[in-house]
């Protein structure tokens, strides 16, 4: 695509009211930088229309640093030499505890690709026992088949989140050489499976820095597009991380500059302004308080990517490292003190 | 008007103007705009609210004596859940009033009337005050004054969209068909919005959005009290009908001899 085409229908944009996806590449080109400033404008208004002055709050709790798969960028790569970990119910029980005690309701339960932990008897037995003190639990664990994710309704989990890490194949191929996770498609339907098992939210998203950001999105937004009209039932939920240097010492081939960032987030607000754009503790503190009001409705906090890190904090043998270090309640402090009421329970436990 | 109380169930308030908590920037915020509001019924989404704490900061912040905390079922998804919910709400010692919002699509929030009605019909048979939040649809309206809702709350258009009232005709018929009162939600955008509903007849409105996102959340409340008000006089006081043709404002037939 030539991006340098579209600057006429940028200008045009600024006129209107609605965007529809078609007007996405627009939105993420380079040519549409120019008027970001006003971009930005438009999606703190339709930010505040739909989810008004708040910004939803959830831990992740990591339960198994193992993992089959080889992703290049990811420290809980089988290949690393990492320190490994995983949680029994008990362990991941007290972890739980203190996140309640944090104040947090609603919880990530992350895990590597790890089939020895993490089988559907687990999720469920933990799901069920968080349930009776969580608001909401989600899994961002390896895919799983439709009827999995049924069981796992069945015991109560709300949400799913799978990030597809690139839509582009080659470089997907590339980064996931080895493993289960070398099925692009599979991954690419995980989705629909927890669609089909009528979840009631989906997160999606990509990984910035694998390929080019401005491709990514546009692919996004059409997976985006056709999950919401498929599976309306569901809440989708949108993430963009950056990568972060690692331990594994993989450097990103793309570099995501703050300003693209931003654009992503406005153009992604702009097309879906009733999609959860979350936003985790990859970004740094100053960064994070910045976006408050731009366009993201959901917000990590407090997080150790390490399992067992809530009762025994460490700096080595997480997922990835954290940017942003402040304690749930001066990050709350923080949201309201941009006039902004960090909520921390969305959903009752019905 | 110091008579014209506006009567829901078994209860009558002064104020015509029902708040959706959501949305505020702070608790406090939210607070003083009901105090400016003057209103008496505060709806509350049971999903914010921590029922097994009873000193969540959401209903810290209202005067249960004072005003009606009416919960909400936001976010259900079908009968079962909103039925739950209400039942927990109860359960953890709230008033047994529920404004029934059944909407299972998250983007629009359109409230889905086979499951409103469903709801409805077992909310009601266990003693609930039920006050159901629909789309401007006349027939689902008797439906649901039949089975024994104390209220119906159509749409003016979708939520949270500012929009104001694009149902006005279904909203007329509406009025004119049930004997429940009916209240106008959603959508309304602005004060003259909230004045229109009132003067076709809406028993009352409830405002969120247009108060908690506006730049001075306590002031827009005042606005539109004073709007909900003005609404209700010109109501009460008969408004003329509209004319096409012009029509002198003081007629002059019996000094002009021709």
């Amino acid at each position: 695509m030539n991006f340098q085409t579209v600057g006429e229908p940028v200008r045009g944009l600024l006129e209107k009211a609605e965007f529809s996806l078609g007007d996405l590449p627009a939105l993420v080109s380079p040519a549409a930088v120019e008027f970001l400033p006003q971009l930005v404008e438009i999606a703190k208004n339709k930010t505040l229309r739909q989810f008004g002055r708040t910004i939803k709050m959830y831990v992740p709790l990591y339960l198994s640093s193992f993992c089959e798969n080889n992703c290049a960028y990811c420290n809980f790569n089988q290949q690393n030499s990492t320190a490994r970990k995983r949680l029994t119910l008990d362990e991941a029980r007290q972890e739980a505890d203190l996140l309640y005690g944090f104040g947090f309701r609603h919880i990530l339960l992350v895990a590597g690709e790890d089939r020895v932990l993490i089988t559907l008897d687990y999720l469920s037995a933990l799901i069920k026992k968080l349930k009776e003190k969580f608001s909401s639990v989600s899994i961002e664990v390896a895919p799983q088949s439709t009827q999995g994710y049924q069981q796992l309704a069945a015991a109560g989990l709300d949400g799913l989140t799978i990030y597809q890490e690139t839509y582009d194949r080659q470089v997907y191929q590339s980064m996931h050489a080895k493993g289960r996770k070398n099925d692009f498609d599979y991954r690419l339907q995980t989705p629909e499976r927890g669609g089909e098992a009528n979840l009631r939210e989906i997160g999606i998203g990509f990984l910035l820095g694998l390929a080019d950001w401005r491709l990514e999105a546009i692919s996004l937004a059409q997976h985006a597009d056709f999950l919401i009209k498929r599976y309306w039932r569901s809440q989708l939920s949108i993430s963009f991380p950056r990568i972060q240097k690692i331990e594994a010492n993989f450097i990103p081939p793309y570099f995501v500059s703050d300003q693209d960032f931003i654009q992503l987030l406005v153009a992604l607000r702009l097309v879906f302004p009733h999609v959860d754009l979350t936003l985790s503790t990859r970004e740094s503190q100053n960064f994070r308080d910045q976006l408050i009001g731009i366009g993201i409705t959901r917000m990590s906090a407090a997080s150790s990517t390490v399992p067992g890190g809530y009762s025994n904090p460490q700096k080595f043998g997480g997922q990835f490292k954290v940017s942003d270090g402040r304690s749930a309640d001066q990050v709350a402090a923080a949201i309201s003190g941009t006039g902004y009421d960090p909520v921390f329970k969305d959903w009752e436990s019905i | 008007m110091t008579n014209d109380k506006l009567k829901i169930g078994d209860r009558e308030f002064n104020s015509r103007l029902l708040i959706g908590t959501g949305k505020f920037g702070s608790h406090k915020i939210m607070r003083a705009a009901v105090d400016a509001a003057e209103a008496e019924i505060v709806t509350v989404a049971l999903r914010r609210v921590d029922l097994r704490n009873p000193q969540d900061q959401i209903l810290e912040h209202l005067d249960a004596k004072k005003i009606l905390i009416l919960p909400n079922t936001a976010g259900a998804r079908d009968h079962i859940e909103a039925v739950r919910m209400a039942r927990l709400a109860a359960a953890a010692g709230l008033p047994k009033w529920v404004k029934l919002e059944v909407t299972p699509e998250p983007r629009f929030l359109l409230p889905d009337p086979i499951e409103t009605l469903k709801a409805a019909e077992i909310l009601v048979k266990e003693g609930f005050k039920v006050l159901p939040y629909i789309n401007a649809d006349p027939i689902l309206a008797k439906r649901l004054e039949e089975v024994g809702c104390v209220t119906v709350m159509p749409l003016g258009s979708p939520i949270g969209s500012n929009r104001g009232i694009k149902t006005l005709d279904n909203i007329r018929i509406i009025i004119d068909l049930v004997k429940i009162p009916v209240v106008v939600d959603a959508g309304l955008g602005k004060p003259s919005d909230a004045a229109l509903a009132m003067e076709i007849g809406a028993a009352a409105v409830l405002i969120n959005t247009a108060i908690a996102t506006a730049g001075n959340p306590v002031e827009m409340a005042r606005a539109f009290k004073l709007a909900v008000t003005a609404g209700r006089l010109a109501y009460l006081s008969r408004l003329p009908s509209e004319k096409f043709a012009a029509e002198a404002s003081s007629p002059q037939s019996g000094i002009i001899h021709s």
